[in-house]
Protein backbone atom coordinates (compact mmCIF):
# COMPACT_ATOMS: atom_id res chain seq x y z
CA UNK A 1 0.00 0.00 0.00
CA UNK A 2 1.47 3.39 -0.89
CA UNK A 3 1.92 5.89 1.82
CA UNK A 4 1.18 8.67 -0.19
CA UNK A 5 -1.25 10.05 -2.45
CA UNK A 6 0.46 13.23 -3.62
CA UNK A 7 2.75 16.13 -2.23
CA UNK A 8 1.47 19.54 -2.88
CA UNK A 9 4.08 22.04 -2.20
CA UNK A 10 2.90 26.03 -1.72
CA UNK A 11 5.04 29.07 -1.70
CA UNK A 12 5.44 32.85 -2.65
CA UNK A 13 8.15 35.23 -2.75
CA UNK A 14 11.63 33.14 -1.56
CA UNK A 15 10.16 29.60 -2.00
CA UNK A 16 11.73 29.17 -5.47
CA UNK A 17 15.41 29.24 -3.98
CA UNK A 18 14.04 26.06 -1.98
CA UNK A 19 12.64 24.69 -4.42
CA UNK A 20 15.94 24.71 -6.44
CA UNK A 21 17.71 23.56 -3.59
CA UNK A 22 15.54 20.81 -2.42
CA UNK A 23 14.42 19.41 -5.94
CA UNK A 24 17.96 17.86 -6.45
CA UNK A 25 18.22 15.81 -4.01
CA UNK A 26 14.49 14.09 -4.57
CA UNK A 27 14.79 10.48 -5.58
CA UNK A 28 13.81 9.91 -9.24
CA UNK A 29 11.76 7.09 -8.51
CA UNK A 30 8.74 8.57 -5.87
CA UNK A 31 5.59 6.35 -6.08
CA UNK A 32 3.85 9.90 -6.25
CA UNK A 33 3.17 13.12 -7.42
CA UNK A 34 4.31 16.45 -6.34
CA UNK A 35 1.89 19.25 -7.05
CA UNK A 36 3.82 22.73 -6.98
CA UNK A 37 1.75 26.03 -6.59
CA UNK A 38 4.24 28.96 -6.94
CA UNK A 39 2.96 32.60 -6.98
CA UNK A 40 4.29 34.60 -9.76
CA UNK A 41 3.41 37.03 -12.58
CA UNK A 42 1.40 35.90 -15.48
CA UNK A 43 3.44 34.59 -18.71
CA UNK A 44 6.71 33.46 -16.18
CA UNK A 45 5.47 29.76 -17.05
CA UNK A 46 7.95 27.99 -19.57
CA UNK A 47 10.80 29.86 -17.46
CA UNK A 48 9.43 28.21 -14.78
CA UNK A 49 9.39 24.18 -15.63
CA UNK A 50 12.71 25.27 -17.51
CA UNK A 51 14.18 26.27 -14.58
CA UNK A 52 13.17 23.17 -12.46
CA UNK A 53 13.44 20.76 -14.79
CA UNK A 54 17.06 21.50 -14.81
CA UNK A 55 17.88 20.85 -11.02
CA UNK A 56 15.87 17.40 -11.31
CA UNK A 57 15.73 13.65 -13.02
CA UNK A 58 12.26 13.91 -12.37
CA UNK A 59 9.57 14.76 -15.04
CA UNK A 60 8.59 18.51 -14.93
CA UNK A 61 5.68 19.60 -16.59
CA UNK A 62 3.03 22.45 -16.30
CA UNK A 63 -0.09 20.67 -15.41
CA UNK A 64 -2.67 20.64 -18.48
CA UNK A 65 -6.39 20.77 -17.83
CA UNK A 66 -7.91 16.79 -17.87
CA UNK A 67 -4.72 15.54 -17.72
CA UNK A 68 -4.36 12.58 -15.84
CA UNK A 69 -1.67 12.78 -13.01
CA UNK A 70 1.74 10.19 -12.56
CA UNK A 71 3.39 9.13 -9.99
CA UNK A 72 7.00 10.54 -10.32
CA UNK A 73 6.36 13.51 -11.77
CA UNK A 74 6.60 17.40 -10.99
CA UNK A 75 3.51 19.45 -12.03
CA UNK A 76 3.38 23.15 -12.22
CA UNK A 77 0.16 24.96 -11.56
CA UNK A 78 0.37 27.11 -14.29
CA UNK A 79 -0.22 31.15 -13.55
CA UNK A 80 -3.51 32.64 -13.74
CA UNK A 81 -5.35 29.76 -13.30
CA UNK A 82 -6.26 27.80 -10.03
CA UNK A 83 -5.26 24.55 -10.18
CA UNK A 84 -7.80 21.39 -8.78
CA UNK A 85 -7.50 17.81 -8.73
CA UNK A 86 -10.50 15.69 -9.57
CA UNK A 87 -11.68 12.47 -7.80
CA UNK A 88 -10.62 10.36 -10.69
CA UNK A 89 -7.08 11.60 -10.76
CA UNK A 90 -6.68 14.47 -12.93
CA UNK A 91 -6.85 18.48 -13.10
CA UNK A 92 -8.64 20.51 -13.82
CA UNK A 93 -8.10 24.12 -13.98
CA UNK A 94 -10.47 27.13 -12.88
CA UNK A 95 -9.97 30.99 -13.91
CA UNK A 96 -12.74 31.90 -10.93
CA UNK A 97 -12.29 35.09 -8.69
CA UNK A 98 -8.53 35.14 -7.34
CA UNK A 99 -8.23 33.77 -3.49
CA UNK A 100 -6.02 35.58 -1.16
CA UNK A 101 -5.51 38.46 -3.89
CA UNK A 102 -3.61 35.00 -5.34
CA UNK A 103 -4.71 32.89 -8.73
CA UNK A 104 -2.98 30.20 -8.48
CA UNK A 105 -4.22 29.86 -4.72
CA UNK A 106 -2.47 27.69 -2.54
CA UNK A 107 -5.50 27.52 -0.42
CA UNK A 108 -7.98 25.89 -3.55
CA UNK A 109 -4.86 23.37 -4.57
CA UNK A 110 -4.18 22.15 -0.74
CA UNK A 111 -8.42 21.75 -0.45
CA UNK A 112 -9.09 20.02 -3.51
CA UNK A 113 -5.78 17.92 -3.64
CA UNK A 114 -7.59 16.99 0.03
CA UNK A 115 -10.31 16.54 -0.68
CA UNK A 116 -9.49 13.81 -3.42
CA UNK A 117 -6.60 12.18 -1.40
CA UNK A 118 -7.48 12.40 2.14
CA UNK A 119 -5.22 11.28 5.02
CA UNK A 120 -2.52 10.76 1.80
CA UNK A 121 -2.18 14.22 0.73
CA UNK A 122 0.88 16.10 2.38
CA UNK A 123 0.64 20.05 2.01
CA UNK A 124 3.92 21.68 2.50
CA UNK A 125 4.20 25.61 2.68
CA UNK A 126 7.40 27.81 2.13
CA UNK A 127 8.55 30.95 2.24
CA UNK A 128 6.31 33.75 1.63
CA UNK A 129 5.04 36.98 2.24
CA UNK A 130 0.70 36.27 2.98
CA UNK A 131 -1.21 33.86 4.19
CA UNK A 132 -2.29 31.69 1.13
CA UNK A 133 -2.36 28.02 1.83
CA UNK A 134 -2.89 28.26 5.56
CA UNK A 135 -6.87 27.89 5.49
CA UNK A 136 -5.90 24.34 2.89
CA UNK A 137 -3.42 23.22 5.55
CA UNK A 138 -6.44 23.69 8.25
CA UNK A 139 -8.46 21.74 6.49
CA UNK A 140 -5.70 19.09 5.16
CA UNK A 141 -5.16 17.87 8.98
CA UNK A 142 -8.67 18.21 9.44
CA UNK A 143 -9.03 15.48 6.64
CA UNK A 144 -6.26 13.61 8.20
CA UNK A 145 -3.46 14.66 6.01
CA UNK A 146 0.05 15.96 6.86
CA UNK A 147 0.58 19.52 6.80
CA UNK A 148 4.51 20.54 6.74
CA UNK A 149 5.87 24.11 6.60
CA UNK A 150 9.15 25.55 6.55
CA UNK A 151 11.13 26.52 9.29
CA UNK A 152 10.87 30.19 9.65
CA UNK A 153 14.23 31.16 11.01
CA UNK A 154 15.57 29.55 7.27
CA UNK A 155 12.94 31.12 5.13
CA UNK A 156 13.62 34.39 3.10
CA UNK A 157 9.75 35.61 4.21
CA UNK A 158 9.13 34.26 6.88
CA UNK A 159 5.43 35.40 7.11
CA UNK A 160 3.32 32.53 5.66
CA UNK A 161 5.27 29.82 7.09
CA UNK A 162 4.74 31.71 10.67
CA UNK A 163 0.90 31.75 9.85
CA UNK A 164 0.76 28.20 8.84
CA UNK A 165 2.75 27.15 12.40
CA UNK A 166 0.52 30.00 14.11
CA UNK A 167 -2.96 29.17 13.08
CA UNK A 168 -2.47 25.53 11.45
CA UNK A 169 -0.97 23.57 13.88
CA UNK A 170 1.15 21.87 11.63
CA UNK A 171 2.45 18.23 11.93
CA UNK A 172 6.04 19.08 11.42
CA UNK A 173 8.42 22.33 10.51
CA UNK A 174 11.29 21.61 8.18
CA UNK A 175 14.45 23.47 7.44
CA UNK A 176 15.42 23.51 4.05
CA UNK A 177 18.28 20.82 3.87
CA UNK A 178 15.95 18.21 6.41
CA UNK A 179 13.28 18.47 3.14
CA UNK A 180 14.89 16.48 0.85
CA UNK A 181 15.04 13.34 3.21
CA UNK A 182 11.87 13.76 4.70
CA UNK A 183 9.97 13.91 1.06
CA UNK A 184 12.27 10.98 0.07
CA UNK A 185 10.80 8.90 3.01
CA UNK A 186 7.11 9.62 1.65
CA UNK A 187 7.79 7.31 -1.15
CA UNK A 188 7.32 2.92 0.01
CA UNK A 189 9.94 2.31 -2.69
CA UNK A 190 12.25 5.17 -1.17
CA UNK B 1 -12.51 28.91 7.17
CA UNK B 2 -12.10 26.18 4.66
CA UNK B 3 -14.47 26.58 1.74
CA UNK B 4 -15.25 23.16 0.77
CA UNK B 5 -16.15 22.11 4.39
CA UNK B 6 -19.99 22.43 4.01
CA UNK B 7 -20.80 20.94 0.86
CA UNK B 8 -19.90 16.91 0.36
CA UNK B 9 -19.99 15.09 -3.01
CA UNK B 10 -22.93 13.84 -2.55
CA UNK B 11 -24.79 17.17 -2.17
CA UNK B 12 -23.17 18.24 -5.76
CA UNK B 13 -24.70 14.95 -6.99
CA UNK B 14 -28.27 15.98 -5.44
CA UNK B 15 -28.16 19.79 -6.90
CA UNK B 16 -27.00 18.71 -9.95
CA UNK B 17 -29.64 16.42 -10.11
CA UNK B 18 -32.85 18.81 -9.13
CA UNK B 19 -31.34 21.66 -10.92
CA UNK B 20 -31.91 19.41 -14.30
CA UNK B 21 -35.04 18.39 -13.45
CA UNK B 22 -36.96 21.16 -11.69
CA UNK B 23 -34.78 23.98 -14.10
CA UNK B 24 -33.54 22.05 -17.15
CA UNK B 25 -30.00 23.21 -16.82
CA UNK B 26 -28.00 20.59 -17.25
CA UNK B 27 -24.89 20.50 -14.99
CA UNK B 28 -23.81 17.19 -15.25
CA UNK B 29 -20.99 17.84 -17.93
CA UNK B 30 -19.47 20.12 -15.19
CA UNK B 31 -15.67 19.16 -14.28
CA UNK B 32 -16.97 18.40 -10.29
CA UNK B 33 -13.75 19.78 -8.54
CA UNK B 34 -14.24 23.22 -9.54
CA UNK B 35 -18.35 22.80 -9.23
CA UNK B 36 -18.14 21.67 -5.75
CA UNK B 37 -15.65 25.03 -5.25
CA UNK B 38 -18.51 27.41 -6.54
CA UNK B 39 -21.21 25.39 -4.20
CA UNK B 40 -19.55 25.72 -1.76
CA UNK B 41 -18.42 29.77 -1.73
CA UNK B 42 -22.20 30.19 -2.94
CA UNK B 43 -23.42 28.51 -0.16
CA UNK B 44 -20.71 30.35 2.46
CA UNK B 45 -21.35 34.01 0.70
CA UNK B 46 -25.35 33.41 1.22
CA UNK B 47 -24.84 32.35 4.75
CA UNK B 48 -27.24 29.56 4.17
CA UNK B 49 -27.11 27.48 7.84
CA UNK B 50 -28.63 24.12 5.76
CA UNK B 51 -28.17 22.36 3.25
CA UNK B 52 -31.60 21.83 3.30
CA UNK B 53 -32.69 25.41 2.80
CA UNK B 54 -29.84 25.93 0.22
CA UNK B 55 -31.16 22.68 -1.68
CA UNK B 56 -35.18 24.45 -0.74
CA UNK B 57 -34.34 27.73 -2.31
CA UNK B 58 -32.40 26.51 -4.93
CA UNK B 59 -35.50 24.43 -5.96
CA UNK B 60 -38.54 26.81 -5.41
CA UNK B 61 -37.16 30.35 -5.37
CA UNK B 62 -36.89 31.55 -9.14
CA UNK B 63 -35.23 34.48 -8.32
CA UNK B 64 -32.51 32.69 -6.13
CA UNK B 65 -32.35 30.17 -9.00
CA UNK B 66 -31.20 32.99 -11.31
CA UNK B 67 -28.74 33.74 -8.33
CA UNK B 68 -27.29 30.59 -8.39
CA UNK B 69 -26.93 30.29 -12.04
CA UNK B 70 -24.93 33.31 -12.02
CA UNK B 71 -23.05 32.48 -8.69
CA UNK B 72 -22.14 28.82 -10.13
CA UNK B 73 -20.70 29.76 -13.59
CA UNK B 74 -17.77 31.93 -13.63
CA UNK B 75 -17.99 35.15 -14.53
CA UNK B 76 -14.36 36.22 -14.21
CA UNK B 77 -13.36 38.35 -17.62
CA UNK B 78 -11.63 41.53 -18.54
CA UNK B 79 -11.10 43.71 -21.92
CA UNK B 80 -8.14 42.57 -24.32
CA UNK B 81 -7.27 39.50 -21.17
CA UNK B 82 -4.31 37.68 -22.65
CA UNK B 83 -2.77 40.62 -25.41
CA UNK B 84 -1.02 38.53 -27.13
CA UNK B 85 -3.79 36.79 -28.16
CA UNK B 86 -5.98 40.34 -29.28
CA UNK B 87 -2.78 40.77 -31.05
CA UNK B 88 -3.45 37.68 -33.43
CA UNK B 89 -6.85 38.87 -33.72
CA UNK B 90 -5.66 42.14 -35.17
CA UNK B 91 -2.78 41.51 -37.02
CA UNK B 92 -4.35 38.67 -38.98
CA UNK B 93 -7.44 36.66 -37.93
CA UNK B 94 -10.23 39.40 -38.34
CA UNK B 95 -8.06 41.28 -41.54
CA UNK B 96 -8.35 38.30 -43.15
CA UNK B 97 -12.48 38.15 -42.99
CA UNK B 98 -12.34 41.15 -44.91
CA UNK B 99 -13.10 39.12 -48.17
CA UNK B 100 -16.33 38.33 -46.82
CA UNK B 101 -19.23 40.62 -47.36
CA UNK B 102 -20.60 40.42 -44.35
CA UNK B 103 -19.04 39.12 -41.24
CA UNK B 104 -20.29 36.25 -38.65
CA UNK B 105 -18.81 36.50 -35.03
CA UNK B 106 -19.94 33.93 -32.00
CA UNK B 107 -18.94 34.89 -29.37
CA UNK B 108 -20.13 31.96 -27.01
CA UNK B 109 -19.89 32.38 -22.90
CA UNK B 110 -19.67 36.21 -22.96
CA UNK B 111 -20.30 36.39 -19.53
CA UNK B 112 -20.41 39.83 -18.60
CA UNK B 113 -19.17 41.25 -22.23
CA UNK B 114 -15.70 42.81 -21.71
CA UNK B 115 -14.41 40.59 -24.77
CA UNK B 116 -17.98 41.56 -27.17
CA UNK B 117 -16.52 45.13 -26.69
CA UNK B 118 -12.61 44.74 -27.23
CA UNK B 119 -13.38 42.35 -30.51
CA UNK B 120 -15.77 45.42 -31.21
CA UNK B 121 -13.09 48.40 -31.15
CA UNK B 122 -10.58 46.11 -33.25
CA UNK B 123 -13.13 45.61 -36.08
CA UNK B 124 -13.62 48.99 -35.52
CA UNK B 125 -10.07 50.24 -35.91
CA UNK B 126 -9.72 47.61 -38.92
CA UNK B 127 -12.59 49.67 -41.14
CA UNK B 128 -14.71 46.34 -40.52
CA UNK B 129 -16.90 46.96 -37.59
CA UNK B 130 -19.72 48.53 -40.05
CA UNK B 131 -19.90 44.77 -42.03
CA UNK B 132 -19.72 42.63 -39.07
CA UNK B 133 -22.20 41.16 -36.12
CA UNK B 134 -20.84 39.58 -32.93
CA UNK B 135 -23.47 36.79 -31.40
CA UNK B 136 -22.86 37.05 -27.67
CA UNK B 137 -23.90 34.38 -26.19
CA UNK B 138 -24.26 33.18 -22.35
CA UNK B 139 -25.91 30.50 -20.00
CA UNK B 140 -26.64 32.94 -17.94
CA UNK B 141 -29.55 35.89 -18.34
CA UNK B 142 -28.01 38.31 -15.70
CA UNK B 143 -24.56 38.35 -17.02
CA UNK B 144 -26.44 39.56 -20.63
CA UNK B 145 -27.99 42.43 -19.00
CA UNK B 146 -24.77 43.71 -18.02
CA UNK B 147 -22.90 43.27 -20.89
CA UNK B 148 -25.76 44.90 -23.01
CA UNK B 149 -25.29 48.19 -20.51
CA UNK B 150 -21.92 48.52 -22.29
CA UNK B 151 -21.23 49.72 -18.73
CA UNK B 152 -17.72 48.48 -16.86
CA UNK B 153 -16.23 49.42 -13.84
CA UNK B 154 -13.92 52.50 -14.04
CA UNK B 155 -11.77 51.43 -12.05
CA UNK B 156 -10.57 48.79 -14.20
CA UNK B 157 -10.08 51.11 -17.00
CA UNK B 158 -6.16 52.10 -16.41
CA UNK B 159 -5.66 47.90 -16.35
CA UNK B 160 -7.85 48.01 -19.58
CA UNK B 161 -5.97 50.58 -21.00
CA UNK B 162 -2.54 48.84 -20.35
CA UNK B 163 -4.10 45.55 -21.84
CA UNK B 164 -5.04 47.77 -25.26
CA UNK B 165 -1.81 48.79 -25.73
CA UNK B 166 -0.08 45.57 -25.24
CA UNK B 167 -2.80 44.38 -27.96
CA UNK B 168 -1.62 46.79 -30.68
CA UNK B 169 -4.26 49.46 -30.13
CA UNK B 170 -2.70 52.68 -31.04
CA UNK B 171 -5.50 54.74 -30.33
CA UNK B 172 -6.50 56.97 -27.39
CA UNK B 173 -8.60 54.05 -25.14
CA UNK B 174 -10.34 56.65 -23.60
CA UNK B 175 -11.64 57.82 -26.72
CA UNK B 176 -13.86 54.87 -26.53
CA UNK B 177 -16.31 55.26 -23.27
CA UNK B 178 -17.67 58.38 -21.32
CA UNK B 179 -16.56 58.46 -17.49
CA UNK B 180 -20.09 58.07 -15.34
CA UNK B 181 -19.70 58.15 -12.37
CA UNK B 182 -17.85 54.62 -10.97
CA UNK B 183 -18.89 53.33 -14.47
CA UNK B 184 -17.59 53.90 -18.47
CA UNK B 185 -20.37 54.04 -20.38
CA UNK B 186 -18.61 52.39 -23.96
CA UNK B 187 -19.63 53.95 -27.40
CA UNK B 188 -23.22 52.84 -28.49
CA UNK B 189 -21.65 52.18 -32.07
CA UNK B 190 -19.71 49.37 -30.76
CA UNK B 191 -22.78 48.03 -29.04
CA UNK B 192 -25.08 48.43 -32.28
CA UNK B 193 -23.13 45.74 -33.85
CA UNK B 194 -23.34 43.02 -31.15
CA UNK B 195 -26.39 41.00 -30.49
CA UNK B 196 -26.79 39.62 -26.57
CA UNK B 197 -29.19 36.19 -26.08
CA UNK B 198 -28.95 33.25 -23.60
CA UNK B 199 -27.15 30.12 -25.38
CA UNK B 200 -26.55 27.13 -23.31
CA UNK B 201 -23.68 24.98 -24.63
CA UNK B 202 -24.98 21.90 -23.01
CA UNK B 203 -28.25 21.53 -24.54
CA UNK B 204 -28.94 24.47 -27.17
CA UNK B 205 -28.17 23.71 -30.86
CA UNK B 206 -26.03 25.46 -33.27
CA UNK B 207 -28.25 28.50 -34.61
CA UNK B 208 -26.26 30.63 -37.22
CA UNK B 209 -22.80 29.67 -39.18
CA UNK B 210 -19.62 31.80 -38.41
CA UNK B 211 -16.26 32.46 -39.71
CA UNK B 212 -14.71 32.91 -36.19
CA UNK B 213 -16.15 31.43 -32.72
CA UNK B 214 -14.30 32.51 -29.74
CA UNK B 215 -15.23 30.45 -26.25
CA UNK B 216 -12.26 31.33 -23.95
CA UNK B 217 -12.19 29.80 -20.39
CA UNK B 218 -15.09 28.03 -21.01
CA UNK B 219 -14.11 24.60 -21.48
CA UNK B 220 -12.30 23.92 -18.64
CA UNK B 221 -15.27 23.65 -16.85
CA UNK B 222 -16.60 20.72 -18.84
CA UNK B 223 -15.37 17.27 -18.76
CA UNK B 224 -13.62 15.59 -21.26
CA UNK B 225 -17.08 14.35 -23.18
CA UNK B 226 -19.10 17.14 -22.70
CA UNK B 227 -16.07 19.25 -24.06
CA UNK B 228 -15.85 17.14 -26.91
CA UNK B 229 -19.44 17.27 -27.77
CA UNK B 230 -19.54 21.18 -28.00
CA UNK B 231 -16.20 21.44 -29.99
CA UNK B 232 -18.97 19.52 -32.71
CA UNK B 233 -21.45 22.08 -32.03
CA UNK B 234 -18.74 24.70 -32.82
CA UNK B 235 -17.65 22.78 -36.09
CA UNK B 236 -21.37 22.76 -36.78
CA UNK B 237 -21.73 25.70 -36.46
CA UNK B 238 -18.26 27.14 -38.36
CA UNK B 239 -18.12 27.55 -42.05
CA UNK B 240 -15.23 25.93 -44.05
CA UNK B 241 -11.99 28.52 -43.68
CA UNK B 242 -13.61 30.02 -40.36
CA UNK B 243 -11.39 30.10 -37.02
CA UNK B 244 -12.08 28.63 -33.89
CA UNK B 245 -10.59 30.51 -30.40
CA UNK B 246 -10.06 28.93 -27.06
CA UNK B 247 -8.44 30.16 -23.95
CA UNK B 248 -5.04 29.93 -23.61
CA UNK B 249 -4.92 26.54 -21.32
CA UNK B 250 -7.76 24.70 -23.69
CA UNK B 251 -6.86 22.67 -26.82
CA UNK B 252 -8.86 20.84 -29.80
CA UNK B 253 -6.32 18.58 -29.50
CA UNK B 254 -6.95 14.35 -29.25
CA UNK B 255 -10.98 15.31 -30.18
CA UNK B 256 -12.89 14.10 -33.15
CA UNK B 257 -13.15 18.12 -34.45
CA UNK B 258 -9.14 17.92 -34.95
CA UNK B 259 -8.09 16.26 -38.14
CA UNK B 260 -10.40 18.80 -40.09
CA UNK B 261 -8.82 21.65 -38.52
CA UNK B 262 -4.62 23.56 -38.53
CA UNK B 263 -3.33 25.45 -35.82
CA UNK B 264 -3.19 29.15 -36.69
CA UNK B 265 0.82 29.18 -35.33
CA UNK B 266 1.67 28.82 -31.35
CA UNK B 267 -1.61 30.65 -30.51
CA UNK B 268 -5.05 29.12 -29.48
CA UNK B 269 -6.59 29.75 -32.78
CA UNK B 270 -7.68 26.86 -35.23
CA UNK B 271 -8.79 27.32 -39.02
CA UNK B 272 -11.39 24.63 -40.21
CA UNK B 273 -9.62 23.60 -43.26
CA UNK B 274 -11.76 23.56 -47.15
CA UNK B 275 -13.75 20.69 -47.39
Amino acid sequence: MKKTGALIIGGSAGSLDVLLKVLPQINRHLDFPIIIVIHRKQGTDSLLTDLLTHRTNLKVKEADEKEAIRDGYIYIAPSDYHLLVEKNFTFSLDYSEKVNYSRPSIDVTFQSASDVYGPRVVCLLLSGSNADGVNGLIFAKRNGGITLAQDPSSAQVAYMPEQAILKANVSEVLKIEEMANYINSLSTNN
Amino acid sequence: MPQNGNITDEHVEILVNDVLEQHGYDFTGYSRASLKRRLARLYTLDKHVSFAEFRYKTLNDNVYFKHFVEGVTVNVTEMFRDPAFYRLLRTKILPSLNTYPFIRIWLAGCSTGEEAYSIAIILKELNLLHKSLIYATDINPTVLEKAASGMFPLSQMKSYSENYIASGGEKEFSSYYTANYSLAKFDTALKAKMIFSTHNLVSDRSFNEFQLILCRNVLIYFDRSLQFSVLQLFDQSLESLGYLALGTKETIDFSPISPVYERVGTDKIWRKKSI
